[in-house]
């Protein structure tokens, strides 16, 4: 035994340890999300996240030790974003055509999470700093931690609801969708970008290449749009 | 597939320095989309290789957000106060915004459409 906390203590000290455990806990969650038929309890990004909450817990480990090896992975996410221009491009007439559709509805259901978010944690009770950190929680992390401390928020708690937003959406949102008869995936791509940003689009990109364009310009749209408005309306409300 | 990595981030780096210099609202990496989309424009398309490169990178979009979701285990006091608050406000509020723009999306595309065809 002592050899083994030993050996994991000289592991921890290099990246490596934690870098290849994210990868494990994502294709163990990816894994079973493939086997159970895509059953959305088990998305993976959730899965992963929970593997290795419990691993950092038992083991004692400080977040920043574990990120010193996971930042490999959390970096790809900006070549990634870049990246979203291509299928946004290959789609670019079908975004073209159903552009003023595009835009109204991206408003007004962008107006209707924000709304929702702040009008229910208001009714519940919540503190002012909590209603300003869950605000702008619709929109992609680097844009929402900035909006959260220009209207008095917390931003490293903004950071945390905008992914629990983003795997709330990505789980739940494609069987919501399906209820409502909303088939085009257009609309599907949209309404996953528009909520639940890039962990939706992550997931909208599983559904097709229309779906993810769709999701990568709700979600830049959206981000844009709650930067320039958010901070405006909340000076002129409080 | 060097080269096209290299020139995703190339982008990247273009929108990181165009906001530090605008002073842009916006984040470098959504700004470096923008910058290779129009350059996509230009261009007429994307090359071979970097089409790969992106797909496979998009394909596995959903690990890259797994390091910053393990941050949770540094709000968790937070989350034991005021836990129940925040989960039906992001519950609610998250499945009322995918079905508002979903459904609004599938309307105002038939009512497009529709006008559209009458023309």
């Amino acid at each position: 035994m002592s050899d083994f906390t030993e050996i994991w203590v000289y592991l921890s000290s290099s990246p490596l340890l934690h870098l290849t455990l994210t990868l494990i806990a994502y294709q163990i969650g990816d894994w079973a999300y493939k086997r159970s038929g895509g059953l959305a309890i088990l998305n993976p990004v959730l899965l992963a996240v929970a593997m290795l909450v419990a691993v950092l817990l038992i083991t004692d480990t400080d977040y920043g030790t574990y990120f010193e090896g996971a930042k490999f992975v959390h970096f790809l996410l900006g070549p990634a974003t870049v990246a979203l221009a291509i299928p946004l491009y290959n789609q670019l007439e079908q975004v073209k055509r159903s552009l003023p559709a595009l835009l109204s509805s991206l408003a007004l259901g962008s107006a209707t999470g924000t709304l929702a978010a702040v009008g229910i944690a208001w009714a519940l009770g919540a503190g002012p700093s909590v209603i300003a950190s869950i605000a702008p929680k619709s929109v992609t992390v680097a844009i929402a931690m900035g909006v959260s401390a220009e209207i008095g928020g917390l931003p490293s708690l903004t950071a945390m609801l905008v992914l629990l937003t983003g795997i709330t959406g990505a789980m739940l949102g494609p069987a919501l969708l399906h209820l409502l008869y909303v088939r085009d995936s257009r609309a599907k791509g949209l309404a996953l970008g528009a909520a639940s940003h890039g962990i939706g689009t992550a997931r909208a990109v599983q559904i097709d290449e229309t779906a993810g364009a769709f999701s990568g310009i709700a979600m830049g749209l959206n981000g844009l749009l709650t930067a320039a408005i958010l901070p405006l309306i909340w000076r002129w409300l409080f | 597939m060097l080269w096209a990595l290299t020139a995703l981030l190339a982008f990247q780096l273009a929108g990181e320095a165009l906001v530090a210099w605008l002073q842009l609202p916006a984040p470098g990496p959504v700004v470096g989309m923008a910058l290779l989309f129009i350059a996509l424009i230009i261009r007429g398309g994307a090359p071979k290789a970097l089409a790969e490169t992106s797909r496979g990178l998009l394909n596995h979009l959903s690990l890259m957000f797994v390091p910053a979701g393990v941050g949770v285990t540094l709000h968790l006091t937070v989350l034991a106060d005021s836990g129940a608050v925040i989960g039906v406000a992001l519950l609610v509020s998250t499945l009322a915004a995918i079905a508002v723009t979903g459904l609004a999306m599938t309307w105002a595309m038939r009512l497009t459409k529709r006008k559209g065809s009458q023309e």
